[in-house]
């Protein structure tokens, strides 16, 4: 049977997120509100905007649900924002930006600079294999401190941290939904 | 997602950082990050707290909304770099600033001081009358506006890695945010429906490259996120720019000209996001104070239309 994953569609590029899992064959549907979360097996958060997709999930009643998935073992992939979401700790955040958390790492907001400093770049993932993963780092977070817990799937020439695993939770500092790639869809989706 | 046109890469400026920066692609995937929020303008650092607080998922810093400077009239142009560079540091979102058209010195200054987004924008007085900036030699990523399809596509070409519709800023009048966002995604549907030995002369119609045009009936869509600003003023009017097709909107004078601009911000980002939920639009309408009193678009003279700027 076809898995029913979620893509939260609070803010963010999630069409993109739903067209790659459409594309793996995957029976995406967005997420918005709690009685559609109870309906998927897995969930995507995408890129955006940590700051608002916090406050949304405050204000309509998201949050805890989320975070009762998390704990119960659902599979979540975070891009970008997503990580942010999905992190324990987050450094450079707003007063009371709280996230979801899951997975026991600390992460810097906008770690690489503004815009100007976004940029593109191949990446060795061995989880993945050949070839290198296209990567797009969009005013990104970096993984700063990787807890006992998580481990690290893919980290740049200099040694930053921009991949990290726990369980059936998955960060990436990137966003493979815009550059074409597939397999870290295609890995979360082994997950379920 | 496609880069077709990419005839340089940013290299006009000693600010680039270090490979892969400036792309195409992450200039628009910047954008693609926005996508569902709100942009909101602002003239003070406690204004950017504001509107960082109620959830927009950018600022514009400027010195003067827009129905300011229509009221105040005279040359309107860049902001003083102090203001800008105390939002950039204020606030942790992305900040995006305006320079007049065609004036590419304004878009260095910006670029200099560290915006994320710079707004090639008629809200300003346009510096040159005939060319656009050459926004393919930035390393930061333009937004620009345009009333319809060809316009956005010259914009397209000459850069932007962002188009909004550009409405009537400054009047709280929506009817002309409506009537763009219409007309861009009306003549997109009539692409798609053409057959390709018809793009040829769409692309002429259009005054359009042919490439772009093609690649815009194969999409169905702009290659580049489409929000749609100027005369945003309530949640309802954001949600209806939604519907009728907006990637997200940009919110200017609506806000901070209104009677609790944080109750209202908070409210218009709401509507953004359940923008197809009439019960959650009514629960963000309700209680907000006075909306900005605005003027009707019909009651500005010609000559003093913003959308008219540009080409």
């Amino acid at each position: 049977m076809t898995p029913k994953v979620g893509v939260l569609a609070l803010q963010g590029d999630f069409r993109e997120h739903l067209a790659v899992l459409t594309g793996l064959g995957a029976d995406a549907v967005p997420v918005r509100r709690a009685r559609e979360l109870d309906q998927v097996q897995g969930l995507v958060i995408p890129g955006g905007e940590s700051t608002v997709m916090d406050k949304l999930s405050r204000a309509f009643g998201l949050r805890e649900p989320l975070q009762e998935r998390i704990v119960d073992g659902m599979p979540v992939y975070g891009t970008c924002a997503g990580l942010i979401m999905l992190s324990d700790r987050v450094l450079d955040a707003l007063p009371d930006q709280r996230t979801l958390g899951g997975l026991d790492v600390t992460v810097r907001r906008n770690a690489f600079g503004n815009q100007l400093d976004s940029f593109e770049t191949d990446l060795d993932v061995a989880v993945l294999g050949a070839p290198p993963v296209h990567a797009a780092f969009i005013r990104a977070p970096i993984v700063e401190e990787v807890g006992p817990a998580a481990s690290v799937v893919a980290a740049l020439g200099d040694g930053r941290v921009v991949a990290v695993q726990q369980g059936n939770l998955l960060g990436t500092s990137f966003h493979p939904e815009i550059t074409g790639e597939t397999r870290f869809h295609e890995h979360f989706l082994r997950l379920l | 997602m496609t880069d077709t046109l990419t005839p340089s890469t940013a290299s006009g400026s000693a600010d680039s950082a270090g490979p892969g920066t400036g792309t195409a692609r992450v200039k628009r995937g910047l954008a693609e990050m926005l996508k569902g929020g709100v942009i909101m303008d602002v003239v003070t650092v406690e204004q950017a707290k504001i509107a960082e607080d109620a959830g927009a998922v950018a600022v514009m810093a400027l010195e003067r909304v827009p129905a300011d400077i229509r009221a105040q009239g005279g040359v309107a142009r860049m902001s003083d770099p102090d203001l800008i560079a105390g939002i950039v540091d204020a606030v942790s979102i992305p900040v995006m600033a305006k320079a007049r058209i065609g004036h590419f010195v304004e878009a260095q200054v910006l670029q200099h001081l560290g915006v994320d987004y710079i707004d090639e924008s008629e809200v300003l007085s346009p510096a040159d009358y005939v060319n656009h900036i050459d926004k393919w030699r930035f390393t930061a990523p333009f937004v620009c506006g345009a009333t319809n399809l060809g316009e956005a596509l010259r914009r397209i070409t000459e850069g932007a890695a962002m188009i909004r519709s550009k409405g009537e800023a400054g009047t709280g009048d929506v009817s002309e945010a409506t009537k763009h966002i219409r007309t861009i995604k009306g003549q997109i549907n009539a692409l798609k429906a053409k057959t390709p030995d018809e793009l040829y002369v769409a692309a002429k119609e259009l005054q359009a490259p042919y490439e772009l045009v093609a690649e815009v009936a194969r999409l169905g869509a702009l290659p580049v996120v489409l929000f749609t600003a100027g005369g945003v003023a309530t949640p309802a009017d954001a949600a209806m720019m939604m519907q009728l097709g907006a990637d997200g909107v940009f919110v200017g004078s609506g806000i901070f000209k209104s009677g609790d601009p944080a109750k209202r911000a908070a409210a218009i980002v709401k509507a953004t996001t359940f923008f197809d939920d009439p019960a959650e639009i009514a629960n963000a309408s309700r209680g907000l104070g006075e909306a900005m009193v605005g003027i009707n678009v019909a009651d500005v003279p010609a000559p003093h239309r913003l959308a008219d700027r540009g080409w």
